[in-house]
């Protein structure tokens, strides 16, 4: 359990920190946070 | 919720709300429960191998299926699928993913309102003072909508639509309005998590007593954390672990689908998918396991747990825990508690209302207050039945049937369909667009072949539990009404039992039980018999038709008179659930005609 537990918490961390890290993609994208203009 | 102008804020904000969709109360009520009842620590092998061969796969196929219809501009199953594969009967299948969550959401707003009522009552200190006998009779009252504990009248069916209310009020906000709780509810969920999980590990033996001398928390926790690995070959701890990723991540329900329809095909959900994934599993693993088991452990001890392991422990033991750290504590305790389940049930809530108001807006152009208000109104129009007949049985037979039986179905069907149909190279081609990691090919294996036939077992190993019910093989009461009461399954380790008492409104049944003890030394549960029973209540008109001494297995008339059986209320519920697959059955076919004319149609 400990190990599966550390496993989890290691790849949550990692799937975030990845998430919070990756470069935005050009516009137009999902996230109306990245638009340049407000709409 | 689907207008073509809709998106989601930010890519956190996205991730929270998926996140927040698939933790749910089960997380902290229902895991450590199967885990307990299952193996202890064996259970996490079977459950995490079937996130891999399973959970992983179905969010895939749920986030590719939803981005790819979001495209043609459905952000519903029904015209996800037909977007994916044309045929006329396909977007009926779809349905699902639209019934599952209304009728889901009709009785798991009751759950969340019982948690808002559970904290304004820690708050005022009901529960100060209170045995752990009281506290839990405090819960039966509070379900018995005759009765008020804090002077409301009919408080339960109060609460319950303030809930439905809040809920409906924040859809009407649309996407944004979601995000902005799962923004806030997600981060405060995990900090209040986190507290109470130190408080879980620390705990140690400082919460024994007089009653249970040998409580200690750390039991609890080695018991979670030790496997017992002779259950690891048993077909129901796997059966159990399938289940259980099922529920976890609200998988097969038509609300991942939606809230990737609104991801643009050239964004990631590859990544995205793994991260919100992997946060709920954070949720349950790392905390689900930290809280009710270690504080009921370090207080009652482990054989009181092994034996009354439930999700009613939430309700009815916690807050007779949280008494033993004083009145300031137990507040903090009691809010924390009580807002981490609520947070946990509102983000999954507000999710299930997003496919009905996706489905109307793209059919027939109804606004986002329009559709929220109206998804209150049929969730609260189906859930009246769970909350006036909780104790017949109506509140179960509606979590049964919607939030188990048709899950399996739809995700069953959703993955033949993406993966064999669709066609998994498509499928593959969607799911790695954009993606901002790079999945291994494996995947694309394990869904073609591994995770269908997982699922096929899941599904072919329920249908006789799904017969049983049918047919109220469940019950020896199986006629709605009758002129003979007849004793139910006994349980224990006999199917007889002597009558001990007879008096004008009660028989007493005892019959020998089996209580179950952990011995640490050895690592293994034993079972020890001691005297049981059963009290069975009659009203007026009912008469008991036993003697002292009889004896009496499970079938056997125990008394004579007018009956109104659960089945009575059951039937009626189950009436509620067809009627609602039936109308939105006749909305998608209006929506089928209302395309043909436009030249929209696909099939």
């Amino acid at each position: 359990m400990i190990l599966a537990q550390g496993l989890v918490i290691g790849a949550a961390l990692y799937f975030f920190y990845k998430v919070l890290t990756t470069p935005p993609k050009e516009e137009p994208d999902s996230y109306s946070e990245n638009d340049e203009e407000p709409r | 919720m689907s207008q073509s102008n809709e998106t989601w804020g930010s890519r956190v904000g996205l991730i929270l709300a998926m996140a927040g969709n698939a933790v749910g109360l089960g997380n902290f009520l229902r895991f450590p429960v199967q885990a307990v009842q299952n193996g202890g620590g064996a259970f996490i092998i079977p459950y995490l191998i079937c996130f891999l061969l399973m959970g992983i796969p179905l969010l895939f196929i749920e986030w590719s299926s939803g981005r790819f219809g979001g495209r043609f501009g459905n952000h519903s199953t029904p015209y996800i699928l037909d977007s994916m594969v044309k045929g006329r009967v396909l977007k009926y299948i779809g349905v699902f993913g639209i019934f599952t969550n209304i009728a889901v959401v009709s009785y798991y707003a009751y759950i969340e309102s019982w948690t808002m009522s559970y904290v304004y009552h820690s708050v005022i200190g009901t529960f100060n003072g209170m045995s752990q006998s009281e506290v839990a009779g405090f819960f039966a009252s509070y379900t018995d909508i005759s009765q008020t504990t804090t002077g409301i009248p009919y408080e339960a069916i109060v609460f319950y639509i303030v809930c439905l209310a809040i809920n409906t009020f924040i859809l009407s906000k649309g996407l944004g309005g979601v995000e902005k709780v799962a923004k806030i509810g997600m981060p405060l969920l995990i900090l209040f998590g986190i507290v109470l999980a130190v408080r879980g590990l620390t705990l140690g033996s400082s919460g024994a007593s007089d009653a249970f001398p040998l409580a200690n928390a750390i039991d609890g926790i080695n018991f979670l954390w030790t496997p017992q690995l002779d259950s690891i070959w048993s077909p129901k701890v796997w059966l159990a672990a399938a289940g259980q990723i099922f529920f976890t991540l609200s998988v097969g329900m038509g609300t991942v689908h939606c809230y990737a329809a609104y991801v643009k095909e050239k964004d990631d959900i590859a990544l995205n998918s793994l991260s919100a994934g992997f946060m709920n599993e954070f949720v349950e693993v790392v905390l689900g396991s930290a809280i009710v088991i270690p504080i009921a452990a370090g207080y009652l001890g482990l054989d009181w747990v092994l034996n009354n392991a439930g999700f009613g422990m939430a309700f009815q033991t916690m807050p007779f825990l949280f008494q033993q750290w004083g009145p300031t504590l137990a507040l903090f305790a009691g809010v924390m508690w009580f807002g981490l389940l609520f947070f946990a049930g509102i983000t999954s809530s507000l999710a299930m209302g997003t496919p009905w108001m996706g489905f109307m807006a793209d059919e027939f152009g109804w606004s986002k207050n329009k559709g929220a208000w109206s998804f209150g109104l049929i969730a609260l129009i189906l859930g009246l039945p769970t909350v006036f007949f909780f104790k017949e049985g109506v509140f179960d037979d509606y979590d049964y049937w919607a939030g188990t039986v048709s899950l399996v179905a739809f995700a069953f069907f959703e993955v033949i369909l993406f993966s064999w149909v669709f066609g998994i190279n498509k499928g593959w081609d969607e799911l790695t667009r954009g993606a901002d990691i790079k999945i291994p090919v494996v995947f694309k294996f394990i869904m073609k072949y591994v995770t269908p036939l997982l699922l096929g077992w899941v599904f072919i190993s329920s249908l006789p539990d799904i017969y049983n019910n049918i047919t109220h093989k469940d019950t020896y009461n199986r006629e709605a009404f009758a002129t003979s009461y007849y004793a139910e399954k006994i349980g224990g380790t006999t199917d007889e039992a002597t009558v001990k008492e007879v008096t004008e409104n009660q028989v007493v049944l005892s019959f020998t039980n089996t209580k179950v003890s952990f011995v640490k030394a050895e690592n293994k549960k034993i079972e020890t018999p001691f005297e049981d029973q059963i009290v069975y209540e009659f009203e007026e008109g009912q008469i008991p038709s036993v003697m002292v001494g009889q004896k009496i297995h499970a079938g056997d008339e125990i008394a004579i008179g007018e009956f109104t059986n659960k089945v009575f209320y059951k039937n009626i519920g189950r009436l509620m659930l067809l009627s609602l697959f039936g109308f939105i059955c006749i909305l998608v076919y209006m929506a089928f005609n209302k395309r043909t004319k436009e030249g929209r149609a696909t099939a």
